[in-house]
């Protein structure tokens, strides 16, 4: 057994490295059902972040992962499941993706449909993991076993809520309603 | 490399991936590195057990690379200035495997120590040449290699008469979502390692020298540039399956 490489901060000068002009569609515009997830994210003092990334990755629809390690196969028409925004001068991302479907969990059960999300910015020494569940799959969400682990404040960090085009999450790297994040 | 006991009792049982101990890993609030007080979360971190979301994750890579994205000194129509270097080694997995076809990302100072990005107001001079973004896929056996020019320090502004040692930025993916790592190079003897709070966040020696590249006649070509090795290690699998809920 070898011991990792440790990390080290993404820092404040990688916007004309990491991103790419598809990086925010997880599928191309004008895809049927196709959702924004948008949101803002916030420091400590409640200021916008203008220097962050932020990568998703997910099911598709069916639940699916574009992965030979899903057992189950492929996803349907090649979604990518990967997405990847740097925040704007206000702090703000968005990616248009399709809603995933639920994934099984190891024990049987099934879990709420979500999205893996990594932040990625000047002053994370390592990136920040968390989840981002729908609030509008009340009854999937009471029986996710990672929702269903967490007191209910910690909960509600982790549910974007329904827009006008799709979904708004934002991220509290600190503080007051401060994102639940995850050791992975 | 689909695992054989993934179906058990409907679910999905899946292989994890261990957790590296805290000395290799940086913590989020480090106040000597000024911007992570108001950036790390006060909360504990919550434990996630791997799911199938975890174990997979996005394998990039045919279509994002261009044909001179490895060689940083042949993006513009002149040679950069500054001393040209070979950075090569390989990517393998916590268990010693190599780390195929998959997607490395870097970018970097140019010989000033000066970014090609706005945002950079280090008063040292921009090169037209170069541009400091490179990229490429590993190979069968995990092997990867950069022509590049190396970059200078840089002042960052964190304490007073603060540098960065000479670095590259390192974005790698792995085969599973756990294994994501941005990290960064460097080289070897900088006498500013000591005076690096970005270097230092991590508590282990063993572990800093990780992030250490190490000359290497090997690769270097003669009459034309040094070689550095730079191997990268992503994390290894656990042992067995995990069924348990979270």
């Amino acid at each position: 057994m070898s011991a990792a490489t440790p990390s080290q901060t993404v820092g404040p000068f990688f916007s004309h490295a990491l991103p790419w002009p598809d990086g925010p569609y997880v599928v191309p515009a004008g895809t049927q059902g196709a959702v924004w997830l948008r949101g803002t994210v916030l420091d400590g003092a409640g200021e916008p972040v203008p220097d962050a990334l932020l990568e998703t990755w997910q099911a598709d629809p069916a639940g699916r992962f574009d992965h030979p390690d899903d057992p189950r196969g492929g996803t349907a028409g090649g979604f990518r499941g990967f997405g990847r925004c740097p925040t704007d001068a206000d702090g703000r991302w968005a990616i248009l993706t399709l809603k995933p479907g639920q994934v099984p969990a190891p024990d049987g059960r099934r879990q709420a449909p979500h999205v893996a999300l990594s932040v990625f910015a000047r002053g994370l020494l390592d990136r920040l993991v968390t989840r981002v569940y729908f609030a509008d799959e009340p009854d999937a969400n009471a029986a996710d076993p990672v929702l269903a682990a967490l007191p209910a404040p910690a909960r509600a960090t982790l549910l974007a809520q329904p827009t006008s085009d799709g979904y708004r999450f934002d991220v509290r790297l600190q503080g007051e309603q401060e994102t639940t994040f995850f050791d992975i | 490399m689909t695992e054989p006991s993934l179906q058990a009792r409907g679910g999905l049982a899946v292989r994890g991936y261990r957790r590296e101990d805290e000395g290799s890993r940086p913590p989020y609030l480090y106040p000597d590195y000024r911007a992570t007080r108001l950036r790390a979360p006060r909360q504990p971190l919550t434990l996630l057990p791997h799911t199938l979301t975890e174990v997979t994750g996005p394998l990039l890579g045919e279509g994002r690379v261009g044909e001179l994205d490895h060689d940083l000194t042949r993006q513009h129509q002149g040679e950069p200035l500054g001393e040209r270097i070979i950075v090569a080694g390989q990517v393998l997995d916590g268990d010693g495997r190599p780390v195929p076809h998959t997607l490395l990302e870097v970018w970097q100072a140019n010989a000033a120590g000066r970014y090609a990005h706005h945002a950079d107001q280090h008063p040292a001079p921009l090169d037209p040449n170069f541009t400091g973004v490179g990229r490429c896929l590993t190979d069968a056996e995990g092997r990867y290699r950069f022509v590049t020019i190396r970059p200078g320090a840089y002042p960052w502004k964190n304490h007073q008469n603060a540098w960065r040692p000479a670095h590259i930025h390192f974005s790698l993916f792995g085969r599973a979502f756990v294994q994501r790592l941005i990290t960064q190079m460097y080289f070897p003897g900088d006498p500013l390692f000591d005076h690096d709070p970005i270097f230092h966040s991590v508590r282990d020696p063993a572990a800093r020298r990780r992030m250490v590249a190490g000359f290497d006649l090997g690769e270097t070509v003669p009459e034309w540039a040094l070689g550095y090795r730079f191997d990268i290690v992503l994390r290894g699998r656990d042992a067995t399956p995990t069924e348990e809920a979270p």
